[in-house]
Formats: C-alpha cells, sequence, structure tokens
C-alpha cells in the first residue's frame, strides 16, 4: 500500500486549487484593465485629435474658428517657462541633495529638512498655485508672468528632483570617495569630481521626469491667473505667456465638438513632449547606468 | 637625497603656486557646504510660505466670516449678498468625488499588487510596472478631457439620469489615475516580506492565494494602508479633473449622479473668475485653501507613520 495518494491528495485539494486559479485570473484581469484603460485612452484622444494635427496648427496663433486655431503661443509659452524652470529646479534641487547626503549631520535640524522635504512632496499643486498667486505675483509685483509661473513651478517639483538626487548621489559607492581622499582631495573636490559625475545619470533620469510633470501641471497655472488663450508670445521673462495645458483646459471646458477635438490634438502635442522627455529619460539610464 | 635638493631650487615658485591653489581649495571647502545649506532652506522657506501665506489670509477672512459658520453652515454661496460660507458642502464635495476613486482604486490597486507581487514573473513584472507608471505619468488635465469627452457620455447610456457635471465620471476617472499609485507602494510593501514566510507557509500545504490572503497581506498592512491612506490624499487634492468634468455646484448630500463642487475646484474657479483682490470671495480660496492643506497633511503624516512601521518589523 501506497503511504501518500496523490489522487487522493488531489481529489481533496481540487477546490482549493480552483480557487487560487479563478484568483490568479481576476487579479491578472484586474492589472490589464488599468492598461486597457490607458490603451482606450490613448486611441481616443488620436481618433478626435489626429485630423487636427497638421502643420498649420501648431503655427497658428488661438482663434474663435476651430478651424484656424493653433497652439503656436502656448507651446511656445510652454518653453519660456521650462526656460525658468530647469535651472532653478536643478540647481535647488541638486544643491540640496549634496547637502543632504554629504554634508548633513545626524542632527534634529537636517531630520526636520528631510521629513519636510516629503511633506511638500504630498502637498496639493492647487495649494502651490496660492503660494505663486500670494508671493510672487502679488507680493514681488512679478505679475502672472514667465518668471511667477516658472518659479511657482519649479517650487512644485523641486521635492521630487530632492529625492532622485539623494537616492543618486547614495548610490555612488563609498569606495570612489575613499580613493579620491586617499589621493589628496578635499572633500569639495571629491564631491565635485569624482561623486557629481558618478551621480549625474541617476540625476538626470529624476529631473527629466520631474520636469515632465511640470510640463502637465495645470492647477497652479490656473490659481496664479495664467490667461486661458494669448495672441502673442512673451518678449521678456516679465510678460505674459500662456501654457500647453491651459490652451488644452481652454478647449476642454467650451461645449462645441471641434473645440474638444483641438483639445485632443493639443493633448497628442502635450504626451508628445512627454514621451520625448521620457524616452530621454530612459535612454539615459540605460545608457550610462553603471553598476559597481 | 641630491634629487629632491635639485627640485627643491626649481620649484619655489611652483610652491608658491600651490599654495595659493590650495589656500582657494581651503576657501571653496568653507563656501560650499553654506551654498549649498542655503540651497536646502528653499524648501523649509517653501513649507514657511505656504503656511504662513494661508494662515494669514485666512485670518482676514475670519474678519468677516464667523469661524462658526465656516464650519457648519450648510450653504456655499460667496456670490450672494451677503455670501454665505459654509464649507461643508464643498468639503462633502471632496469627500463624495474621493469614495468613489477609492472604491475603484482600492481594489483594482490591490489587486494589481497582489498579481505583480506574488503571481508575476519577473518578465511579466519588468514589462507592466513601467506601462504602470506611464498611467500615473498622465497629466490630469488630459484625464479631465477623458472624463468629460468619454466617460461621462457612456455613464450617461448606463445611467440616464446622470448629468453633464457629477460626482461619479471623475470620481472614476481620479479612481483609474491612482490605482498605479496604490499598486506601485502595496507591491514594495509585499515584495519586502521575507520569502522564507511564504515557503514556509506554502511547505506546509497553502495554495499560493491562502499564503497571499494569511501571509503576506497581514505582513504587509502596514505599508498598504500608507498606499490607500496616500491615495485619498491625492484624490482630495486633484484638482484639474474635478473642474473640468464635476460642475460648480456646491451641496451636500450623497447624490452623485448631479454636479457637485469640491475644495480644489472652488479655488480653480474663483481664481479663474474675477474676484477683486481685497474682496471676501478672494480670501475665501485661502481658507478652502487652508482646509484643504490640512486634509492633505493629516493624510500623508498617517502615510508616513505607517509606513515606517512596516520597516521596523523584519
Amino acid at each position: 500500500m501506497k503511504l501518500i495518494d496523490h489522487n487522493n491528495i488531489l481529489h481533496h485539494t481540487k477546490p482549493r486549487r480552483k480557487r487560487n486559479t479563478t484568483f490568479k485570473y481576476l487579479f491578472l484581469a484586474a492589472t490589464l484593465l488599468s492598461l486597457v484603460v490607458l490603451a482606450i485612452l490613448l486611441v481616443r484622444v488620436l481618433y478626435q485629435g489626429l485630423p487636427y494635427l497638421d502643420w498649420q496648427f501648431l503655427n497658428s496663433l488661438p482663434s474663435r474658428k476651430a478651424e484656424k486655431a493653433g497652439i503656436y503661443t502656448a507651446f511656445i509659452g510652454t518653453i519660456w517657462m521650462m526656460a525658468v524652470v530647469i535651472p532653478v529646479t536643478f540647481i535647488l534641487g541638486v544643491g540640496t541633495g549634496i547637502y543632504l547626503e554629504e554634508y548633513a549631520k545626524k542632527n534634529r535640524f537636517n531630520t526636520f529638512l528631510q521629513v519636510n522635504i516629503s511633506n511638500l512632496a504630498g502637498v496639493p499643486s492647487v495649494v502651490y498655485g496660492l503660494l505663486g498667486l500670494t508671493i510672487f505675483v502679488r507680493a514681488l509685483h512679478f505679475g502672472t508672468s514667465v518668471l511667477a509661473a516658472g518659479l511657482t513651478m519649479s517650487l512644485l517639483i523641486l521635492p521630487v528632483v530632492i529625492v532622485s538626487s539623494q537616492e543618486a548621489i547614495r548610490a555612488v559607492p563609498k569606495e570612489l570617495r575613499e580613493a579620491s581622499y586617499a589621493m589628496g582631495a578635499t572633500k569639495w573636490q571629491t564631491i565635485r569630481t569624482v561623486v557629481l559625475p558618478a551621480a549625474l545619470p541617476g540625476i538626470l533620469t529624476g529631473a527629466i521626469l520631474a520636469f515632465s510633470r511640470g510640463i502637465g501641471e495645470t492647477a497652479p497655472l490656473v490659481v496664479i491667473g495664467v490667461p486661458l488663450y494669448l495672441a502673442f508670445l512673451p518678449n521678456s521673462l516679465l510678460d505674459q505667456f500662456t501654457a500647453l495645458p491651459m490652451q488644452i483646459y481652454n478647449w476642454t471646458s467650451r461645449p462645441q465638438e471641434e473645440f474638444h477635438a483641438l483639445a485632443a490634438a493639443g493633448i497628442i502635442v502635450l504626451l508628445g513632449m512627454l514621451i520625448l522627455m521620457n524616452s530621454v529619460a530612459v535612454w539615459i539610464r540605460n545608457k550610462f547606468q553603471r553598476r559597481y | 637625497m641630491a634629487s629632491s635638493n635639485g627640485t627643491a631650487t626649481i620649484s619655489v615658485q611652483k610652491l608658491i603656486e600651490e599654495k595659493k591653489k590650495k589656500q582657494s581649495a581651503r576657501k571653496m571647502e568653507k563656501i560650499m557646504p553654506i551654498l549649498l545649506l542655503s540651497t536646502a532652506t528653499v524648501s523649509v522657506l517653501t513649507t514657511l510660505g505656504i503656511v504662513f501665506t494661508l494662515l494669514f489670509e485666512t485670518f482676514t477672512f475670519f474678519g468677516d466670516v464667523s469661524i462658526k459658520e465656516f464650519l457648519t453652515s450648510k450653504t456655499w454661496y460667496p456670490f450672494s449678498d451677503p455670501g454665505h460660507y459654509g464649507i461643508l458642502p464643498l468639503i462633502s464635495g471632496t469627500l463624495r468625488v474621493t469614495g468613489i476613486a477609492m472604491i475603484v482604486a482600492v481594489p483594482l490597486g490591490l489587486a494589481s499588487a497582489i498579481f505583480l507581487s506574488e503571481y508575476a514573473s519577473d518578465k511579466t513584472r519588468r514589462m507592466i510596472k513601467p506601462i504602470l507608471e506611464v498611467l500615473a505619468g498622465v497629466p490630469t488635465i488630459v484625464y479631465g478631457f477623458f472624463a468629460l469627452t468619454f466617460v461621462t457620455p457612456i455613464l450617461q447610456q448606463i445611467i440616464p439620469s446622470l448629468e453633464i457635471f457629477n460626482a461619479l465620471s471623475p470620481g472614476i476617472v481620479i479612481g483609474i489615475m491612482i490605482t498605479p499609485t496604490i499598486a506601485s507602494l502595496s507591491e514594495d510593501a509585499m515584495s519586502s516580506v521575507p520569502n522564507a514566510i511564504r515557503e514556509g507557509a506554502l511547505a506546509l500545504g497553502a495554495t499560493k492565494l491562502e499564503v497571499t490572503i494569511k501571509v503576506v497581506l497581514p505582513a504587509a498592512v502596514s505599508g498598504i494602508v500608507a498606499s490607500i491612506v496616500l491615495g485619498i490624499s491625492r484624490a482630495i487634492g486633484e484638482t484639474m479633473i474635478v473642474s473640468i468634468a464635476g460642475g460648480s455646484t456646491p451641496n451636500t448630500g450623497f447624490d452623485i449622479t448631479g454636479p457637485i463642487q469640491t475644495m480644489t475646484a472652488y479655488i480653480v474657479q474663483i481664481a479663474q473668475g474675477d474676484a477683486g483682490y481685497g474682496t471676501t470671495i478672494y480670501y475665501s480660496i485661502y481658507a478652502v485653501g487652508f482646509t484643504l492643506f490640512l486634509f492633505t497633511l493629516a493624510m500623508n503624516m498617517i502615510a508616513q507613520w505607517m509606513s515606517r512601521r512596516i520597516r521596523e518589523e523584519y
């Protein structure tokens, strides 16, 4: 007589194994559902917007007539705003990252700094809009300019840049630093010539992802009062401007069907920019990522 | 030694130069930490800026409106004369949208997390996770457009009484938007449960489902709850989806088929219109913003506290 009756075990565990399989497919279905929604969203936007997406759309001023309207001012406005956001967040974010990882001793102030940064990351973007409105637009009299919007957006994405630079700097192995000290380099020399170059790909990857978030953010721009559309381009940092998401918001809020198609075309341009930036980030990560 | 004598004679100038270099290097050593510290203080200044502007303007607001009315009145109608400022309708709208979002996001997010952490192969996981991240990176204005022009018309065919602006459609879309957040954070919490525990249960004859429900989920519970709380915080603070698809009618009650207004949508509505600087309506957006800030701050603190707990466990 066999001690273990395989068939008997299979028979007795059948309902349990069946439940396991059923749930496995349920979990799989839930995972796929999110992906299906993403696919529907993309197909829908492409279907609606592609007929309107041509050279004229990219090159025209906004207009009351749907067939003449374009995103030229909004597109250029977004680039102007990024011209403020990129240097400001990069300097502040990487600087803070270096400070926290290399210089900060474990004391109360630095713990507070770290907790504060993770709390800032959870503040809703509309609240940053209120901050920008009060400080940059009203108190410093920048008006609803490129500068005011750019600084507001910088503060909004700053926590993300700080955290990703911290992670990149932390990933640089201790041996590299010690080798540099052994050669007689000072602390700042070590950071500048050894740590930063090694961490740069990671920092850039995180920063680009943060920038692409800044491009798509709408709420703070609405709150500080960036106009929904504008027929001229900014000439300086203190000029008014409009941005891509604002133009899309403008078209979405109108009831007419053809403006919704324009919004979809604008969304294609916006998503195109985001995909481009994300691919650059992934490319940097794959090309320069070294394992020590 | 002869050779060292030789070098010493030629390099006096070099020595001077080197000393200068060393001095400037020493200067950099002193300047850089201070410079870097000053960049780090910007984030503290940002927090102070947020708290003080909100507090200050909210105090001005309470000069015109009593705190009691703000907290207990059930009418939010700032445009009448005198205006009515009871924040309950805005909170009610916010909570309705958040509730719907969580009904969508919690099961979807948890199921995805379970699939990715317990069932999926390494290869599948590496394929699906980045796509989920794309979903989280889609700008909210795009989701708002999607809610208004796609989800609402479809829902109207199922529920004929559904109005164009309603709580249901933005709620569902916000749920889809925060699903990746919950999935990814819960997956992290579940993956950090040590394999030995899983293997122990499997060796006793448990199926994967039983291991997941009876072993992994309880072990990862604080991380999972943290991810859900963070999702709630995100849903409360979401702005563009609700302003586009939710309408601008503040009301209390449980109706989700009619137009509503959330705290964020109110701020956007007033900021867009021309509420004159210095009017009570103008200050009201700060009072609402402050309430919103307190809500999300509390949620974020709870989430951080919960996720710190899981790290201590093993």
